[in-house]
């Protein structure tokens, strides 16, 4: 069979289930290399909270993920293909994920599992909560829910394997020439007065919302991102915002709380408020 | 003698054995730990501020994430403290129903423990699924009663939030008749493997004094040999009327506290089979018709503290009387295990460092909070 008409033919399913009894297999070379990486997505077993006990149910006997080929925690980023953000990723612990993201080895994937890791969670307005990985590294696929079930975990993986089916070769990122030099690293943020910096940028501020644009979904290899988004504009949680007036007049001073429920025994939170 | 050099290791906070994201410092001598320094706060999302800035009741689902094995056991420490501070009474059924979740969250807790505590020592996940598969059949029941597998948010100041489903029992029967086996099992498996007696026998040695000193509690108190349960010391709830023993280790090793959790799967056994005898009618309803969930609480302050799977856990809160908490404190029993993990660690070799981890059996949700 001339090489030729490999392409053409790879549609054509009477033609290739004819081929195949005659011990011929043609594919394409994107469908054949798509189908080794899907079938075989090794994640990292990196568990960060709550999400991570629903990670291993959906790791273990019952919902058992090998039958997607995705059984194989690895513990080292460098042999692990996929990184799900199961928990709330803390401001301490962000530089960690990211530096942890750069180990891995191109091509690799995302999935932000639960509310937490996809925006902040239920923890949003903590001082310490960064508000979604996505500000940090790029995410496949998000997974809803506080926790999710492990059946939605599984589902998060079926889609990424139908993403993975549809990526071409020559147009993602880590293949071929046109590998972008954002391909290798992700900045690691650093701790800065007000919250995480990146080159001195302020990312996610203690008190606001996050300042920069969130990674775009790299499906085809795209990479918008992280840039600066309307700095001007800073919206104020209550917690930790100097600027807003607290409920309570003992709070508001900043007394220690130690020393305020004291006073609280003692009955003279009349006075205080007075 | 050869010469040698001290050496600094950092485990974690990414490590497939640190239960989460926990740092340790350790200094080693050749194999031979000399020094051990926790670092915690990788998952510190601030759970005491937020919930000041919450109402009473939005705090109870943030409570299920404290310790995200035992949500239940959270929520009951929890309500007990808002139920103390406002004074709201508790329905018999509503005790029993209680009762019955946290008993049934221990042996999740514990079956899930083993099977990490066999993971670390380096059988990998073989263990951990025989754990999990029992685990996963009571949180069936909870999906059943609560409508969440892991985060159940199920109990509300008065009582908990519906009665139970009509086949709940039924199941919780069944459940409870295969339970004897699976506990043996796991103790057959284990209490003879020549790995887990190599890795656990002798090490990590927490002594009566010093666990007393570092005030740690739950299992790992009692495997070092003091009986001090919360629900025999200060019953709450219903205890008083349940017939269980406490078990306790003699040496206050690593297989002293595996020991013990086994036992106490058992007794919790027990202790569901007599709840199943006295449960009282769903004529005694499962909440308190009178207790107003969006609860002002008069001035003061409350310490209400339960056993929870992992020890004494205890929420200490003072109102202001508004709405709001005006102090929330956790008194994480994660967290105060944790602290005489240098001292257990001194002196063993530092492929042990993680099998004492695991004995100590943390959530780092609770820890950091």
């Amino acid at each position: 069979m001339p090489l030729e008409i490999v392409f053409p033919m790879t549609n054509e399913h009477e033609l290739q289930l004819d081929l195949e009894r005659q011990g011929v297999f043609l594919s394409t070379v994107n469908r054949f290399y798509n189908w080794g990486r899907r079938s075989s997505i090794w994640p990292m077993a990196f568990g960060l909270a709550c999400c991570a006990i629903e990670m291993m149910a959906f790791g273990l006997s019952r919902y058992d993920v090998a039958r997607f080929g995705a059984e194989l925690f690895r513990a080292s980023p460098r042999q692990a293909d996929l990184m799900i953000v199961a928990g709330t990723v803390t401001k301490k612990m962000a530089p960690q994920v990211v530096r942890l993201y750069n180990q891995m080895a191109e091509p690799r994937y995302v999935i932000s599992m639960g509310a937490c890791a996809t925006s902040g969670g239920p923890f949003r307005d903590g001082y310490n909560v960064l508000r979604g990985i996505d500000l940090l590294v790029p995410v496949d696929v998000y997974v809803p829910g506080c926790p999710p079930r492990p059946e939605a975990l599984l589902h998060a993986l079926i889609t990424l394997q139908d993403q993975i089916d549809r990526q071409k070769l020559g147009r993602v990122r880590w293949y071929g020439q046109g590998a972008k030099p954002q391909t290798t690293d992700f900045p690691v943020p650093t701790f800065g007065a007000q919250g995480l910096e990146i080159d001195g940028h302020l990312v996610d501020p203690v008190g606001g919302l996050p300042l920069v644009s969130s990674y775009t979904a790299p499906e085809f290899g795209e990479m918008k991102s992280g840039r600066l988004e309307h700095p001007e504009i800073v919206r104020h949680f209550p917690i930790m915002d100097p600027s807003v007036e607290l409920e309570h007049p003992l709070k508001a001073r900043g007394m220690a709380p130690e020393i305020a429920a004291d006073d609280l025994k003692r009955g003279e939170v009349g006075n205080a408020e007075a | 003698m050869l010469k040698t050099e001290e050496l600094q290791i950092n485990i974690g906070p990414q490590h497939p054995s640190t239960h989460g994201v926990f740092r340790m410092i350790v200094t080693v001598d050749g194999e031979t730990i000399t020094d051990l320094k926790p670092v915690f706060g990788y998952l510190h999302r601030n759970h005491e501020q937020i919930a000041e800035q919450n109402t009473y009741l939005q705090n109870m689902p943030y409570t299920d994430r404290l310790d995200y094995f035992n949500s239940m056991a959270n929520n009951q420490a929890y309500a007990m403290a808002v139920e103390q501070l406002v004074g709201i009474e508790v329905p018999e059924r509503a005790e029993y129903l209680r009762v019955m979740m946290v008993e049934l969250t221990r042996i999740l807790n514990h079956a899930g423990a083993l099977g990490f505590l066999i993971n670390d020592m380096g059988m990998w996940q073989t263990q951990l699924a025989f754990g999990m598969r029992e685990r996963e059949k009571i949180l069936d029941l909870f999906e059943s009663a609560s409508g969440a597998r892991l985060m159940c948010n199920y109990f509300r100041f008065g009582g908990v939030v519906r009665d139970l489903p009509p086949d709940f029992i039924p199941r919780l029967k069944e459940l409870l008749q295969a339970m004897p086996a699976f506990v043996d099992e796991l103790e057959r498996l284990l209490r003879e493997n020549e790995i887990l007696m190599q890795r656990a026998e002798g090490i990590g040695i927490l002594p009566r004094d010093l666990a007393l000193a570092y005030s740690v509690s739950g299992p790992v108190l009692r495997g070092s040999g003091i009986p001090y349960d919360v629900r025999k010391a200060q019953p709450y709830s219903v205890y008083d009327r349940f017939d269980f023993d406490v078990p306790v280790g003699t040496v206050g090793d690593v297989y002293d506290r595996f020991l013990v959790r086994i036992e106490e799967m058992r007794q919790s056994r027990r202790i569901l089979e007599q709840v199943l005898e006295q449960l009282p009618d769903a004529q005694g309803g499962h909440i308190n018709p009178k207790a107003r969930q969006n609860v002002r609480p008069p001035v003061g302050d409350v310490y209400a503290r339960i056993e929870s799977p992992k020890g004494e856990l205890g929420f200490y809160l003072v109102s202001d009387g508004s709405g709001k908490p005006y102090r929330y404190k956790v008194r994480a029993p994660s967290f105060i295990n944790l602290t005489p993990l240098g001292d257990m660690c001194r002196g063993y070799k530092v492929a042990d460092v993680v099998v004492i981890l695991g004995s100590i059996d943390i959530v780092m949700g609770e820890v950091d909070r």
